[in-house]
């Protein structure tokens, strides 16, 4: 999937509509306030590629989540709520009402890092980045453990709708179910599109998987 | 990171799953022992001493328009004086009025010394030879303290602000894939595929990070600075680039460097 | 002229213990660059090793080798004092020469 600034573009908006303060400042040590950091930032680096300055502008779930002690504070479960809530909206189920894709190419695609650096062209594929933190298949021992195994995914839960949902949402949008997950959000920041959901849907669900074997 | 509690089901699940998954972990860990290997024998023949030689040569060159070697650099501990200064980086110069970091110090002597225009030091690629001399010699500089134990000044109040400032960008999500330095370093035990992450708000784990960098990187047949390091950390999270030796750069390493204390540099190091 | 070799040679037990770290790019001649041409192969071809004026090693390498070679070999016999000397001519016809004293 080529990358796209639109989804990119859709999620900044969230910033204005989300309504939520942060009380950034408080979190930090002295010297390192909004205005100083903000100049810190912006003098700090340049664009390369196709990697601009907008990526530094931060939308309502990057802000929150940059900041522990916000997220660890007494308001903070209240906040994630509210953020995971948003972040379930902008979830676009499968348009022909099909789950699984091929996992084959499922596996190729979770097998990719490449895409959306500052050295990728807008030409260049983007790849899940998946094996990057979760164990997957049996035969690639090279996994990393950021992310739970993934290893039978399908087998354990079985192909109902509700484990179905469960897992397209968070392909589509992690933050959806856990706000400040590790995990990027394929779908809604545009790294991967439909089909492509479908074939790592395929990868985690499909019997024929080797994820299932 | 806060959970919800309709998601605590699926996370027992998980807990569960990952306990059944303990037999085949074993096979990952078995090659990160094959990989430890590897880089013992690596260690022999570290690549980086070639490095180290040129960047001590072109420390004792005459170069710029002012003809005149680095010989006088003052990397904190008095002019020339190259023994145990990176281990006290980054500090605070009075001269320049600014916290800096080795390669930032590097720029300054360059110009101040040696009448060079730095610019396009700063704008050069990589893999360029401009970033080919300073890569060289922040290698000199840093071998000239290994064995010795990092520590920082942090009594003077921009320090203490570059220190804040580099907790916060190491927070710090954005680009396309949310990523910050805590999507990686943040958790101890973890690994990107079969590289283990050190825990850099640790002291062990930013001790390992810090006193092992410059490093010569095999795969890649490359000499790279700490800033060489964090810029590749930006690109991997679909950041734009960060300038080189910017306030952004000093900051981290601020911060990294001041977590780190107590540990012993082994620099230049070697990684895969 | 090539860039400096690093060189090491300690002797104990009557044999010699020599270590070399060579500076080389070691261009396998297969890669290409970003314009899609082939970067010509550029490679260490012949390695000598002399202790003192004797001849004592030598070594044909090809492509496979890797960047910045690290080259370690045992010489029976030897002792401190001893000259060690390091050639190496590579596929260009370029040369370089180090030595180093045994410890």
């Amino acid at each position: 999937m080529k990358s796209t600034m639109k989804s990119i573009v859709f999620a900044a908006s969230l910033v204005c509509a989300s309504g939520i303060a942060f009380a950034a400042d408080k979190s930090w040590g002295s010297g390192a306030d909004d205005v100083a950091f903000q100049a810190m930032l912006k003098s700090g680096f340049r664009e390369k590629g196709i990697a601009k300055l907008t990526r530094l502008d931060q939308d309502a779930t990057q802000a929150f989540c940059s900041d522990p002690q916000l997220v660890a504070s007494k308001d903070g479960a209240a906040m994630a709520a509210k953020i995971e809530a948003e972040n379930m909206k902008t979830v676009k189920w499968p348009t022909d009402g099909v789950w699984l894709g091929s996992h084959a190419a499922g596996e190729a695609l979770a097998q990719s890092g490449r895409g959306l650096t500052s050295t990728d062209t807008a030409d260049t594929p983007n790849g899940g980045n998946c094996y990057n933190c979760h164990q997957i298949s049996k035969k690639e021992i090279s996994y990393g453990t950021i992310g739970p195994s993934l290893y039978n995914y399908g087998k354990n839960r079985g192909n109902g709708e509700d484990a179905l949902r469960y897992a397209w949402a968070k392909i589509y949008n992690a933050k959806a179910s856990n706000a400040c997950s590790n995990m990027p959000r394929a779908g809604h920041m545009g790294i991967i599109n439909e089909k492509q959901i479908k074939d790592l849907m395929a990868l985690l669900f499909d019997p024929a998987s080797p994820v299932n074997q | 990171m806060m959970k919800q509690p309709q998601v605590i089901g699926a996370v027992l699940a998980l807990i569960g799953f990952a306990a059944f998954t303990g037999v085949i972990r074993a096979e990952g860990d078995n090659s990160i022992e094959s990989i430890e290997k590897y880089r013992e024998a690596l260690r022999d023949g570290n690549p980086a001493e070639l490095y180290e030689a040129q960047g001590e040569e072109l420390w004792k060159k005459k170069a710029g328009p002012k003809n005149a070697s680095l010989e006088a650099c003052d990397l904190g501990l008095g002019a020339g004086v190259t023994a145990g200064a990176y281990a006290q980086m980054p500090r605070y110069f009075k001269d320049t009025d600014r916290v800096q970091d080795a390669e930032s110090r590097l720029l300054t002597c360059m110009s101040t010394l040696q009448g060079i225009d730095t610019a396009k030091y700063v704008a050069a690629a990589w893999a360029s030879p401009e970033k080919d001399e300073l890569n060289a010699l922040v290698t000199f500089i840093s071998g000239e303290s290994k064995g010795v134990k990092v520590t920082m000044a942090l009594d003077h109040p921009k320090t203490k602000v570059m220190y804040e400032l580099g907790k916060r960008m190491f927070y710090y999500q954005g680009g396309t894939h949310d990523f910050s330095c805590a999507s990686c370093h943040a958790q101890e035990g973890m690994r990107i595929r079969l590289q283990e992450l050190p825990y850099l708000p640790s002291q062990k784990g930013a001790g390992v990070a810090w006193t092992s960098w410059p490093a010569y990187r095999v795969s890649a047949g490359q000499m790279w600075g700490m800033q060489w390091r964090l810029a590749d950390c930006f690109r991997q999270q679909r950041f734009p680039e960060p300038i080189y030796a910017s306030d952004v750069t000093v900051a981290l390493s601020t911060y990294l460097a001041a977590t780190a204390a107590g540990a012993t540099m082994d620099t230049p190091g070697i990684k895969r | 002229m090539g860039n400096p070799m690093k060189i090491r040679a300690a002797s104990k037990d009557g044999v010699t213990d020599v270590k070399v770290l060579m500076s080389h790019e070691m261009e396998t001649g297969f890669r290409k660059d970003a314009s899609g041409a082939t970067i010509p192969a550029w490679f260490i071809a012949e390695i000598t090793a002399k202790l003192n004026d004797k001849v004592v090693m030598q070594s044909q390498w090809g492509p496979s080798v890797s960047k910045n070679p690290f080259l370690a070999f045992k010489i029976k016999g030897g002792q401190k004092g001893d000259k060690v000397v390091i050639s190496w001519v590579d596929n260009k016809g370029d040369t370089r020469t180090d030595e180093a004293t045994v410890t």
